[in-house]
């Protein structure tokens, strides 16, 4: 890159069944936090990229909402990964000097269509037919547990071993979101709560599923020497990685179903920019996009925080615990805050933001230096992967 | 911040014929646009690191259909603009030194929705004066405009009308020219003057089609671009101007120009250096979905004194051998508005015009050419200007 | 003592009669617009009512309708909120009969009498459907009139009220059918609406001993003019007391009609007349009002009442518009593509204020007004610190405005409005009621609360730019000259 980045402000609104909250209400709510929290105003920014999946939600809505005069606006589209893109969009746009100071936003109000499941992959728009509209139909933790199935018998792992493993992530998850006061989902459930739960997608029970909830984010993103002169806590990029399908897992045998190939190839980038050789040693935090547990199980390899075949072993050992080796979900993950396509990539970083920066209140981790960040959107056989690495000011 | 002035290049671009295209989806008009973007570069897709694409379901099928292996592809929406912005995001990529060949992409299907004109629907969270307005057809919302500038500068309904009809002649008359336009015949006066309403004032010559297309653009350095050619065409100047709903709120808002046009244009002469647009710009794309949209634009892009277009439009200062000519490729008018593909259809122009390959339409002596994308709706829009020209 | 303390009214623009090409009757009546039902008439009514005067006093709202959008879920508290009263009253539907209006009343003025009413409201409106071409079609008519009831500043007061049942299927209409149905038409007239009349005139004379002779001004309620002629003739009611009926230029507005013929009778009685109401619909209800003196010096509040109303009319050019605009045909017999979905009803709640009340916020810093409510000002930036402000009623002009030809196929052309409040908010907002030749930047507009897309079961409603209604009242002297 040809500068080097920072983010020097994060906001986001609470999360929930937000009915006393619009899109714009939710937008005002992160934007003002991220920009009172950067010290900066309106004025100051130069440009903004949005996350919104409602296709009425143009880019009118974000420069409306938080009145930022007729700055150039960008609304950017990566299914359940839209949040982290607008987070690239904005990281690019710094990078290549155009803008010193810039606005990644995104909103979710998914509850005002009456639903909170969501499902993922339907193509929008009148053309889906066949194959892609028949996805369209079914909910994403029938998706997650294709690999599941698939991981048990490859790995030879029973699946009660693995139903453990994933109540180990689920409580885990719930005992850390209690914890934030944004969290939609602020309480513990025991082990007997998440396995006796009405089941979802076999092995998935409702508890291991998160739920489409209302919720905004945002990020003040800026040139480091921006950041540096105002003399305020900020966060710098060390590696960004992308990659994204182009449904390889729904035409070509090869494709394995243990994992995603996008969020691998998208992670060996963002490492080599960030030159980490072993992610498992070098990384503290990790901020791990768990639409549902197993979708979390399978990243922990994907990622490279545990060898091909191991995730079950390093997550029974407490690797990825609060107090393990390296803390996953120190916010409650999407498990308690919910997910919006358009912010949960904004909101996964501000966990990050807050650990690095030292305000994480009573979730702050002794020693974080580095935290890596993945965020995904797509449906069986085709991603969008998004895996970030954030560190402190050089 | 800094300009984005010769730091990346067009290497290749392609279009669809654009038009009722009933025999093809998205996938294949973005292989029909990318297959014709890869031949005018001599590129291997292989080579490209990363993928921008316009539209909401595209982000995943641009490398299924390209086959482009696990790059990263980021979907831009901007309302119509958003093939400009598809190319201005693709661009910044370029500039930040994270990819050297970048592709950026958008296909519009629009006559799978099954109308013809651009219907809004909204979606459940709209409601009162947002799902008012975005109930219904496009249309109305620039006739505002146009009923608004008659009554500020005191042209009579018939001078307007005829001005209209003069810029819905001019483009058709350029379209006859492009064999991709998807209306290639010649309009008389008074078919514009008599034609049906669509929304008062604004007749049926004065909308463009909402039809199907694609179009695409390799982008790479300058320093990559010379591997692949000597007349590359370089990115002068990008502004993009977003709006907040001005015009429904604020009785400050004259509805008789649009200020992200005016904003927009100001960032891309700033950047590509230009101080007198009269003189520097040999040519010009405008976003005419309707003909009072160029009409406007003239003014708020500087090629035209404030209220008084209407003169110059009379004088056939815009038509192919006028002093710039705008709309060469016969404009929206002609070759519709695919809508995510729009911006980079207009770009496509503005780029054979300056490497001298647009044919039978080539203007003389192209130096810097402006392409101008507007999307929106009553009061609020998105404008894009980019400003190419050539390398020195 | 407990009674009327003022009214208002509504009576849409539009007529049917001998300018609608196409239409076979010999009177005009009132039509209500494609984008009007019983709920928009009556937030008109209400707005007329109250027009002038505080809302913030008013405590109970009584809405009498036999055509309400819903079966189960109270209309009344939309009127109410679109009204923008106060959330803490009492609200009420009275529907199912004919009676409805006039139950409606004596319920109120019982409740005001007790103390526990101080200033209610009781608004009766009704549009109701015929089968096209039928007599029913050509006697109806559509309106809504408003009245307020407390005590201490009453201009009428109720002496007695008399009722008498009837059960009987002379006109009724199904649960889920659109269109009123009748049984034959001589016993309709003899064992429902005669047999009630009679019956109710012998409770009211056994109990104060009056006849129809002893008043100043009667109100008869009939289906159409020729039975109004005949119970008239029959009842022995003098002529010289009979309150005119507007059968010819308004139409039997269903439940509402009796209150808007009261209403017609107060807007030009003197104090101390004695006025007798006859309703009729499963029975019948004899009602005596005497005026008191405040009548003569009530003070101008700048409403249209109903005689304002009913001044402004607007010909239905051709018979098939009417038809369209009730959905009995479409002109587009295909279906370009799936309807739109409904609106979200959460957002709908949240949004209430804007979207009902139509209320906009006014900065506390700067007072800059603006629409839809901010919560930063864009006019200072500043955040947070805004009053809510209503702009229904305030005075705007219009901005610039467009046509469109093509959007649809019941309103053509769809006219969309930028409006700007002389309090320096501004609106963008379709325009109805109007004569698309007459449309002019600067004209002065009003809003107006109608019928906006409607899906997924929910009836839904949103406000509307429309001209000053005076516009038009040149229309009818026009028509009645040519």
């Amino acid at each position: 890159m040809n500068r080097r980045v920072a983010i020097i402000g994060m906001g986001c609104s609470g999360a929930g069944v937000r009915s006393d909250a619009g899109q714009e209400d939710l937008i005002v709510e992160a934007g003002m936090a991220a920009m009172d929290d950067a010290g900066i105003t309106p004025e100051d920014i130069n440009a903004s990229w949005f996350g919104c999946t409602s296709v009425s939600a143009n880019h009118a809505l974000l420069n409306f909402s938080l009145k930022l005069g007729y700055t150039a606006m960008t609304k950017v589209q990566n299914a359940g990964a839209t949040g982290a893109d607008a987070l690239r969009g904005a990281i690019t746009a710094v990078a290549s000097g155009m803008y010193d100071v810039t606005l990644a936003a995104g909103v979710e109000k998914p509850t005002d269509s009456g639903f909170t499941e969501f499902t993922e992959g339907g193509p929008v728009g009148g053309s889906a037919v066949g194959a892609d509209a028949v996805l369209g139909e079914f909910r994403t933790p029938a998706f997650a547990t294709l690999y599941l199935q698939r991981y048990s018998a490859v790995h030879d792992i029973p699946a009660r071993r693995i139903r453990t493993a994933l109540t180990r992530l689920t409580t885990r998850s719930r005992r850390a979101g209690a914890r934030n006061p944004l969290a939609a989902f602020r309480s513990s459930v025991s082990e007997d709560e998440v396995e006796g739960a009405p089941v979802s997608s076999w092995p998935l029970t409702v508890l291991d599923c998160c739920q489409s909830l209302d919720g905004a984010g945002a990020a003040i993103v800026c040139s480091e020497a921006f950041a540096k002169s105002s003399g305020r806590p900020y966060i710098v990029l060390e590696g960004i990685g992308v990659a994204s399908g182009g449904l390889e897992g729904r035409m070509q045998q090869d494709y394995d179903y243990l994992g995603l190939p996008e969020a691998r190839i998208a992670a060996q980038r963002a490492y080599r920019m960030a030159g980490i050789v072993r992610p498992d040693e070098e990384i503290d935090h990790a901020q791990i996009f768990d639409l549902t547990t197993a979708a979390e199980l399978i990243a922990y390899e994907d990622l490279g925080l545990a060898a091909p075949g191991t995730a079950v072993e390093r997550v029974l050992a407490g690797d990825f615990d609060l107090e393990g080796r390296i803390p996953t979900n120190t916010d409650g993950g999407l498990l308690c805050n919910g997910f919006q396509a358009g912010a949960s990539g904004i909101r996964q970083v501000y966990e990050s933001y807050l650990q690095l920066t030292g305000r994480a209140g009573e979730r702050q981790l002794p020693n974080v230096r580095r935290s890596v960040v993945y965020s995904a959107g797509g449906a069986v056989g085709s991603f969008s992967a998004f895996v970030q690495v954030y560190g402190k000011p050089t | 911040m800094e300009s984005i002035k010769d730091k990346v290049a067009i290497i290749g671009m392609g279009t669809t014929k654009v038009g009722e295209r009933w025999d093809a989806g998205v996938e294949d008009l973005l292989y029909e646009a990318a297959s014709e973007a890869f031949a005018d570069a001599k590129i291997d897709p292989s080579e490209i690191e990363a993928g921008y694409v316009g539209g909401l379901s595209a982000t995943h099928t641009l490398n299924r259909v390209l086959k482009l292996n696990y790059i990263p592809v980021s979907g831009v929406e901007n309302a119509c603009s958003t093939g400009g912005d598809v190319f201005r995001n693709g661009a910044m990529a370029i500039a930040s030194g994270m990819y050297d060949i970048v592709i950026v992409a958008a296909a519009g299907k629009q006559k799978d929705a099954g109308t013809t004109g651009i219907d809004m629907a909204g979606d459940p969270s709209t409601v009162g004066m947002e799902a008012m307005i975005h109930n219904g057809s496009v249309p109305r919302h620039f006739a505002l405009y146009a009923t608004r500038y008659m009554h500020h500068y005191g042209y009579s309904f018939d001078e307007l009308k005829l001005t209209l009809a003069k810029i819905a002649v001019k483009n058709h008359k350029n379209g006859t020219l492009n064999p991709k336009a998807h209306f290639q015949k010649e309009i008389k006066l008074e078919d514009a003057l008599n034609a049906p309403y669509i929304a008062w004032p604004l007749g049926l010559y004065d909308c463009c089609a909402n039809i199907d297309g694609g179009a695409c653009a390799i982008l790479a350095s300058p320093e990559v671009a010379k591997r692949y050619r000597d007349d590359y065409v370089l990115v002068k100047g990008i502004g993009l101007s977003s709006g907040w709903r001005e015009g429904r709120m604020s009785q400050k808002y004259s509805f008789t120009m649009f200020p992200e046009n005016v904003k927009a244009a100001q960032q891309a002469y700033d950047q590509a250096g230009i101080t007198d647009p009269v003189n520097e710009l040999s040519h010009v794309q405008l976003h005419d979905a309707f003909t009072v949209n160029e009409l406007v634009d003239y003014e708020d892009v500087g090629i035209a004194p404030r209220g008084k277009a209407p003169h110059l439009v009379k004088d056939g200062y815009f038509e192919m051998d006028g002093k710039i000519p705008v709309n060469t490729d016969g404009g929206l008018k002609c070759t519709g508005h695919p809508v995510p593909a729009t911006g980079l259809k207009q770009l496509a122009e503005s780029y054979h015009q300056v490497q001298g390959t647009a044919g039978p339409r080539q203007v003389k002596n192209v130096r810097y050419s402006l392409a101008h994308s507007q999307g929106g709706l009553t009061g609020s829009f998105s404008t894009i200007v980019t400003v190419l020209g050539p390398r020195d | 003592m407990a009674g009327i303390t003022d009214f208002g009214a509504y009576v849409p623009l539009h007529r049917l009669g001998p300018a609608t090409d196409g239409w076979s009757g010999n009177n005009e009546r009132s039509v209500a617009n494609f984008d009007e039902d019983s709920i928009t008439m009556a937030v008109a009514a209400v707005e007329d009512c109250l027009k002038g005067q505080s809302r913030a006093d008013v405590d109970a709202l009584y809405l009498a309708s036999t055509s309400l959008p819903y079966q189960e879920k109270q209309a009344a508290t939309l009127v109410a909120t679109a009204t923008d009263l106060s959330d803490d009253i009492f609200t009420t539907d009275v529907s199912h009969s004919l009676r409805s209006g006039t139950l409606a009343l004596a319920m109120a003025l019982d409740a005001a009498a007790a103390g526990r009413v101080q200033g209610g409201l009781v608004v009766a409106s009704d549009s109701r459907l015929g089968p096209a071409g039928s007599d029913f079609e050509k006697a109806t008519g559509d309106g809504s009139v408003c009245f307020q009831v407390g005590s201490g500043n009453e201009i009428a007061t109720l002496e007695t009220l008399v009722s008498a049942a009837n059960e009987i299927n002379d006109v009724w209409r199904p649960a889920g059918e659109t269109m009123i149905r009748s049984w034959e038409d001589r016993f309709v007239q003899q064992e429902g609406y005669l047999d009630s009349l009679q019956r109710v005139l012998e409770l009211l004379k056994k109990k104060t001993g009056k006849t129809v002779d002893d008043f100043d001004r009667i109100v008869l309620y009939a289906p159409d003019s020729r039975r109004h002629a005949e119970a008239t003739r029959l009842l022995g009611i003098p002529r010289a007391k009979l309150q005119d009926p507007m059968l010819d230029r308004l139409g039997n507005t269903g439940c509402a009609f009796a209150l808007m013929q009261l209403a017609a009778a107060l807007e030009a009685a003197g104090p101390g007349e004695s006025i007798l109401v006859l309703n009729y619909g499963d029975g019948a209800d004899a009602m005596v009002l005497r005026t008191t003196d405040r009548i003569a010096d009530r003070p101008a509040r700048g409403n249209r009442g109903l005689q304002g109303h009913l001044a402004a009319c607007l010909p239905v050019g051709n018979y098939s518009e009417y038809l369209k605009w009730r959905g009995l045909f479409s002109e587009d017999s295909g279906v370009r593509r799936p309807n739109l979905s409904g609106p979200s009803a959460a957002a709908l709640h949240r949004e209430q204020d804007q979207v009902l009340r139509f209320k906009g916020v006014q900065c506390d810093a700067c007072q800059a007004v603006m629409y839809p409510p901010q919560r930063i000002c864009i006019a200072c930036s500043a955040r947070d610190g805004m009053t809510p402000i209503r702009l229904v009623g305030e005075p705007a002009k219009l901005f610039t405005y467009s046509m469109d030809y093509i959007a649809g196929t019941t309103d053509v052309p769809l006219v969309l409005t930028v409006i700007d409040f002389d309090n320096g908010a501004r609106a963008v907002l379709m325009m109805t009621d109007r004569d698309v030749d007459a449309i002019k930047i600067d004209m002065p507009v009003e809003l107006s609360f109608r019928l906006a897309r409607s899906g997924g079961g929910i009836t839904n409603y949103y406000w509307k730019s429309m001209p000053a209604r005076e516009l038009f009242v040149r229309e009818r002297e026009a028509v009645a000259a040519g």
